[in-house]
């Protein structure tokens, strides 16, 4: 080893969040907060304190209107601000879809790269608190498929301060998808140095040689959990988190599905028209002559998200969804 | 007559001759674009400024460089009078990589950074907020320029117009709101559309200054812009209700039926802010017929020369298209690092 063992914390994904927020605003003071009550840290404490250390004039109480808070964001980032704008629930961003999609996605390619619109727009998403159908959606699919916007999504306490930075460092609007469930069950090993997940780097988090899960957000535990059960019955599972749904690291992926030659694609939004769709469209073109057998689709039952917690873990898909799947697929 | 260097509501000579000359510019380029669109060599949606002359001209003439221009898909006449060559926005309407946006952008999408032209938005309403940003963001940085955010009266109908003037009077942001109100939002008259007829009340409703202007009137736009540019100044928005008519359809494709052709004639005949300013430079002795047109002939030679330019102007590439989508993740870091 050249470099000196670096150290490492144990953080929550929330807390872990919260430090690479407060350590690129203390690195570059062009950085502004912007959501409903961050001031007093957000509803999931996302931005606790950030205001008591950078002032009023970096962390900004907004009224409750999402497409205000998104366009008044795209304009601050045009005149050079790099404003983090905080959408209390993702399901909120549909108010704000209009500022999204047409306005910071095409900035730089209606201006011809006249004007860059460094936004980055946060936002908890996904079920596993039985909040309900509209504090429960995955909404990753509806933004995976605009050009011009970038979308992340963290698994891991490290990840989420990695990649929040990657996000507030790069020129282009980035939405940055929470998994809401992992805010305070992730908890992890943090590097304490100064350090970036590069958006579209996937990484492998358990290498398996007999099927290639891929998947991102609250399933990458989800996935893990079923590797090790289906380890005892001599399934070996390689596990992708994607981290970046676009831009998308598609050659980890398909080097993965090219050595295992099986591959699921799983996720925690509906399975109809979900990104997982894509992704299996792209693994069957790409990888069609060596697959042993068609790409597994999972993802959630076609409804919207119910309240009732069984009913909710029901129709989300989980370790066991996935247990079954691969054993089907590799039997 | 003998000419005389007086001033007219405190303008000098230079001044309204310059008003004169910039209306007319915006007027032959869009009836050259008019013609370009007619012959197939423009394609999609235009919408034509005719009519409107008075409202561009008269505000954004006084504004500095370093001031933000914000607009709707309206725009060419904005981008026009902030100085953006004519040459750049009609090979924009063609479509050609000479254009200000290489030709993706297009009629309703007219961007200059150089002349702070913060674009057009074929979105009705999606500047407003855009525009408090920056003035959120002057604010931040201390600046003193001030947003200049146009729109139609059709905006006034979506929610976006009411969050923005909330904020921008709550936070008391340097953005001036200027609504041409041409009595229509596409084929909707006014009065199918506002329960109230005017923008006085809503103004008040957020307690923002307000200032209703007889938009053919190039004076008083003036008069107003500068009271307003000033409020801003000092850090305090302003909704201007600009009343104004455009003497084409709402874009080229809209023939306009649902307007009385006595009602377009009479606004045309008696309304015509070109005119109406030529009177008063006529009777004030201000300016002579030779002058008046000469002033106008050269506008036409640049409407012209425009249309040749875009004419003679290559089409995008491949490579053009592919371009500005999105910085590649190195690339955007390194971006970061240097500005």
């Amino acid at each position: 080893m050249d470099q000196p063992p670096a150290s490492f914390q144990d953080l929550s994904l929330v807390e872990a969040l919260r430090d690479g927020l407060r350590e690129e605003m203390a690195r570059d003071s062009r950085i502004i907060i912007l959501g409903e009550d961050v001031s007093m840290g957000g509803i999931f404490q996302a931005t606790r304190d950030l205001r008591a250390q950078f002032g009023s004039q970096r962390v900004w109480d907004m009224p409750l209107a999402e497409s205000a808070i998104v366009g008044i964001s795209i304009g601050a980032a045009l005149a050079g601000l790099i404003p983090v704008a905080e959408v209390q629930f993702a399901d909120y961003l549909f108010g704000a879809m209009r500022q999204i999609v047409n306005e910071a996605a095409k900035m730089r390619f209606r201006s011809r790269g006249d004007w860059l619109c460094p936004l980055v727009i946060r936002a908890p998403y996904g079920g596993g608190l039985g909040a309900g159908p509209d504090h429960s959606q995955s909404v990753e699919a509806f933004f995976a498929h605009v050009p011009g916007l970038k979308v992340v999504i963290p698994a891991t306490a490290a990840d989420a301060k990695g990649l929040i930075k990657a996000a507030i460092r790069d020129a282009d609007p980035v939405l940055f998808l929470e998994p809401k469930r992992l805010y305070q069950q992730s908890n992890g090993p943090v590097p304490t140095d100064d350090y970036v997940v590069p958006l579209g780097q996937a990484v492998i988090r358990r290498v398996g040689q007999d099927a290639t899960v891929i998947t991102y957000g609250a399933m990458v535990r989800e996935a893990l959990s079923a590797a090790e059960v289906l380890a005892t019955d001599d399934i070996d599972l390689e596990i992708i988190d994607l981290r970046s749904l676009q831009p998308l690291d598609q050659t980890t992926m398909l080097t993965s599905v090219h050595k295992t030659r099986r591959a699921i694609v799983l996720h925690e939004d509906a399975r109809f028209g979900g990104f997982g769709a894509e992704l299996a469209a792209t693994i069957s073109e790409q990888c069609f002559a060596v697959l042993d057998a068609p790409v597994v689709r999972i993802g959630a039952r076609h409804s919207p998200i119910p309240a009732h917690p069984g009913l909710e873990q029901t129709i989300l898909p989980n370790a066991t969804t996935l247990i079954q799947a691969a054993r089907y697929l590799v039997s | 007559m003998a000419i005389r260097d007086v001033t007219l509501a405190g303008l000098s000579r230079e001044t309204l001759l310059d008003f004169y000359f910039k209306m007319w510019l915006i007027r032959r380029f869009e009836e050259k674009a008019a013609e370009g669109y007619t012959l197939g060599k423009i394609g999609g949606f235009l919408h034509l400024y005719i009519g409107q002359e008075a409202v561009a001209t008269g505000l954004i003439s006084q504004l500095r460089n370093d001031d933000v221009v914000i607009s709707s898909y309206r725009e060419h006449g904005h981008a026009l009078v902030k100085g953006v060559d004519p040459n750049k926005v009609m090979a924009e309407l063609h479509g050609k990589a000479t254009g200000v946006s290489k030709g993706k952008g297009g009629s309703m999408h007219i961007y200059s950074a150089e002349h702070n032209l913060l674009g057009g938005y074929a979105i009705v309403a999606a500047q407003l907020p855009i525009a408090c940003g920056y003035g959120l963001a002057a604010n931040h940085q201390h600046l003193d320029y001030v947003t200049m955010c146009f729109f139609g009266d059709g905006a006034v109908d979506e929610g976006a117009f009411h969050e923005s003037l909330n904020l921008a009077e709550l936070w008391s942001l340097p953005v001036i709101f200027v609504c041409e109100n041409n009595l229509y939002s596409m084929g909707n008259s006014l009065e199918k559309a506002w329960s109230v007829n005017s923008l006085e009340p809503r103004a008040a409703a957020y307690g923002m200054a307000y200032e209703k202007v007889d938009g053919m009137e190039i004076i008083n736009v003036h008069e107003a812009g500068q009271r307003a540019i000033e409020r801003a100044r000092a850090g305090k928005p302003t909704l201007l209700e600009v009343i104004t008519y455009r003497f084409r359809g709402h874009s080229m494709a809209d023939p306009g039926a649902y307007r009385p052709k006595e009602e377009v004639e009479r606004w045309r005949s008696q309304r015509d802010p070109i005119l109406l300013l030529a009177a008063k430079l006529r009777e004030q002795g201000i300016a002579t017929e030779q002058e008046l047109q000469q002033l106008e002939d050269r506008a036409s030679g640049i409407a012209e020369a425009a249309s040749q330019f875009a004419d003679a102007s290559p089409f995008p590439t491949m490579d053009d298209l592919v371009a500005d989508v999105m910085i590649d993740p190195t690339g955007a870091i390194a971006w970061r690092h240097q500005h």
